[in-house]
């Protein structure tokens, strides 16, 4: 085999299979997590039958999937009835495939990134390209079901998308600021010069970025397209069997690809904490894949937390929470952040400060307000009984 | 052959074929995801000529934005099946005729401007199509190299056309919302 064969072809085929494998077995795991999860902070077990703790669940539930009758409408459009699913899986996948998950690693005499794709210099932008691509899988799917449900349910997840593009691309613009670079690896990098996770001077942006992306991954808060009291299983109603699986892991995946973006553009990626403090050395005892991956499943913890905690929004809600409130934070936050890169090393170190304390002192100020009679959730619970 | 050619003539295939796809299909949402095929092509080709801003904005703009609310409106207007109904009766014959007159002329222009203009560039040197100099300092990629042009040499000119582009969204909102009041 010759050396070009290996770096121009073999190489990156088994990063982007190793891409692919990953999202789908992320994708089942989580779902157990989750189930499990969420089953904690609703006080109850969860699925605990199948194997320890029943981790053996997910696995059931894909044999169950995959053994499914596939079921097609009869009036559906079959070819994008196909297509709807492959077209919402595969961006996710792309997308993971364009951040960095490490420096570089040698395996068998081959030294190469631990990054499916090449080191792009429009990384980022391309990332913004093609997750929204994944938009049409879910419009398609809606109207090729020929069904009144999933269309709704494609209708708001357009609109939704387009919505919520707006804010998250500005809330990226300032770490593009920050870091002078699309691409993925410098943004790491610039992050290391600095001596300081983008998160702390790009604390707004990052809310922005983490919100708009619940937003675009129509997980609970916003969770309009698929809307099960509304709209059946809203753009997915129609699929069974193994396409609805697809589906599913879709939006593992998307919950992963954006976590990983977060991570990347503001949380240091694959680097330590301090990067540049040398005490804390110690800390590359981790390898650098695994602070990425810890990031990561931080944030997709998150993401279940959300799901426990809040309400869904109402649609008009939630495009005045995109269009009048998201959207002009994000353009002054930019102004902001420009004045700091403008000032120079120093203005991002003052505006973090200045941010954390901020955020500090609103805690501060919530945690002091005098609060309400306090009643345990034991009262709470008879008081309903008794109204009841 | 070569690999580059390959993916050339792959990718070109895949937006003649989104093409041509766009005006044969009936179906309008056909016709947008035929549409779609075609601007993903172009944006292949674009990165193949050292365009890779160029390439991601496309997709940004054309796949992820405007063709999103084109697919929206057919869904919106048209949710029920197109009838399937001849438009092209007996305009059919002239048509191809002049399609392929049409054909001719344009292809007999571009192939000799391409075969002249083989003749005298020689072939583009990878390692500078990946590069761009402005002021004298080589950068990697055209990323910078047009935004230094948008926002610094032709920064009026820019301006001016976004407050062009602005005029003509607040006057679509304006008349739209007449609209809507008349109806209410």
């Amino acid at each position: 085999m010759s050396q070009s064969f290996i770096h121009y072809f073999l190489v990156p085929l088994v990063k982007g299979l190793l891409t692919v494998v990953l999202v789908g077995l992320a994708a089942g795991v989580l779902t157990w997590i989750e189930r499990r999860l969420l089953g904690r902070l609703q006080i109850r077990k969860g699925p605990n039958r199948v194997g320890p703790q029943g981790f053996f669940q997910w696995i059931a539930d894909t044999i169950k999937l995959l053994f499914k009758e596939d079921i097609v409408p009869s009036r559906a459009e079959k070819a994008l009835h196909l297509l709807g699913p492959l077209l919402l899986f595969t961006p996710a996948v792309v997308v993971l495939g364009l951040v960095p998950w490490g420096p570089n690693v040698t395996l068998f005499g081959v030294t190469t990134p631990l990054h499916a794709a090449a080191d792009l210099n429009v990384a980022l932008l391309l990332i913004l390209a093609v997750s929204t691509i994944g938009v049409y899988g879910i419009i398609l799917s809606g109207w090729a079901s020929n069904s009144k449900y999933p269309l709704l349910g494609g209708l708001r997840a357009a609109a939704q998308l387009i919505s919520y593009e707006v804010p998250m691309g500005l809330a990226v613009v300032s770490a593009i600021l920050m870091s002078g670079s699309l691409s993925m690896v410098e943004i790491i990098e610039a992050q290391r010069k600095a001596g300081v996770w983008f998160v702390f001077p790009g604390l707004i942006a990052f809310f922005l970025y983490f919100v708009s992306g619940v937003a675009e991954t129509n997980r609970t808060p916003f969770d309009l397209p698929e809307a099960e009291s509304e709209l059946v299983g809203g753009f997915h109603t129609e699929y069974s069997g193994f396409r609805w699986a697809v589906f599913f892991m879709s939006e593992y995946g998307n919950m992963i690809s954006i976590s990983a973006v977060a991570t990347t553009l503001f949380f240091g990626g694959w680097l330590r904490p301090f990067p540049n403090v040398a005490w804390l050395g110690f800390l590359d005892v981790v390898p650098a894949f695994f602070w990425f991956a810890g990031k990561v499943f931080l944030f997709l913890l998150v993401y279940i937390w959300f799901r426990a905690t809040f309400p869904r929004y109402r649609f008009d809600q939630l495009m005045a929470l995109g269009w009048k409130t998201l959207i002009p934070i994000s353009l002054g936050n930019l102004v902001l952040v420009a004045i700091a890169v403008l000032w120079g090393a120093a203005g991002l170190k003052v505006l973090g400060a200045v941010l954390v304390l901020l955020v500090a002192a609103g805690f501060f100020a919530v945690w002091r307000r005098p609060a309400r009679p306090r009643t345990s959730t034991t009262m709470a619970a008879t008081n309903v009984e008794v109204r009841a | 052959m070569e690999p580059a050619l390959f993916f050339f003539w792959a990718f070109a295939a895949v937006t003649v074929v989104g093409a041509v796809g766009v005006v044969v299909m009936r179906q309008p949402i056909h016709s947008a995801l035929f549409l779609l095929m075609s601007f993903l092509g172009v944006a292949c080709l674009y990165v193949q000529a050292g365009a890779e801003l160029v390439a991601a904005v496309q997709i940004l703009v054309y796949a992820g934005g405007i063709m999103i609310l084109f697919l929206y409106t057919i869904m919106l207007v048209n949710v029920r099946r197109q009838r399937t109904e001849r438009y092209l009766h007996f305009q059919a014959i002239p048509a191809l005729g002049f399609g392929f007159l049409f054909l001719l002329v344009v292809g007999g222009v571009v192939v000799n401007e391409a075969r002249a203009l083989a003749a005298k560039v020689p072939a583009a040197d990878p390692k500078a199509l990946a590069t761009t100099v402005i002021d004298g300092v080589t950068v990697l990629g055209n990323t910078q190299a047009v935004g230094w042009m948008l926002y610094r040499d032709y920064f009026l000119p820019f301006e001016i056309a976004s407050v062009f582009l602005l005029v003509a969204m607040i006057g679509a909102v304006v008349l739209g919302k007449r609209t809507m009041e008349r109806f209410d």
